[in-house]
């Protein structure tokens, strides 16, 4: 358990492979680490490439 | 009023293009206030922090060059949008342009959803793993026009 309302079961050992599940309310957000500093790991390369605006040009996308 | 931005010097804004991000983007949680501007170069566009003017994302409505894209999200974790209707919803996937000139891409998994009502906003984080932290757009909308 974490706190009061938020539990942590091993629901499955196969192999290598071990399944967990969380429990935990609808507010929690629960995401794998590395999905985390996926995201993270992203913006902060969208931040940081100041894009040569050119490059854009090139790409045309028909809108609606 | 005038901003100072990062890519296109003093911009004018109005009240409207204003955004409010209650917990920021990931990895850039103190940020809280944006202004949407268009981008010289369309559709593309700018979210630009009003509290640090260096600090700003390109952005696109995925649907564009994903017409297929999908967001499929627990309602709850919407909740702090009070959303009404899901036509007051905004979409947009973040830009990266690598320095190292790689592709262009788009942002899927991470996605800015836009409460046009109250203009507040959030970074979700989709499960399905359809949608990655990057997808070719050059590449992408080839394939889309190739149908």
């Amino acid at each position: 358990m974490i706190g009061e309302d938020i539990s942590i079961t091993i629901i499955e050992i196969r192999g290598d492979q071990v399944k967990i599940g969380v429990e935990a309310p609808k507010s929690v957000k629960v995401f794998r680490q590395e999905v985390y500093e996926a995201i993270q790991n992203e913006n902060r390369a969208a931040a940081t490439s100041m894009p040569n605006l050119e490059s854009l040009s090139g790409i045309v996308i028909q809108q609606h | 009023m005038e901003i100072q931005t990062k890519a296109l010097g003093i911009v004018p804004i109005v009240e409207k293009q204003i955004i409010k991000l209650e917990q920021g983007f990931y990895g850039f949680d103190s940020y809280h206030s944006f202004a949407l501007i268009d981008a010289p170069q369309k559709p593309f566009i700018w979210v630009q922090s009003l509290e640090k003017p260096d600090l700003a994302f390109l952005a696109i409505d995925p649907f564009l060059f994903r017409p297929d894209y999908e967001i499929d999200i627990d309602d709850s974790l919407l909740s702090p949008l009070e959303i009404k209707s899901p036509s007051d919803v905004l979409v947009f996937a973040l830009i990266t342009i690598p320095v190292d000139g790689s592709p262009i891409t788009a942002n899927l998994q991470g996605p800015l959803i836009i409460n046009r009502q109250n203009n507040r906003g959030l970074q979700a984080i989709l499960t399905d793993t359809r949608w990655q932290t990057k997808h070719d757009l050059v590449a992408e909308t080839a394939v889309k026009r190739g149908r």
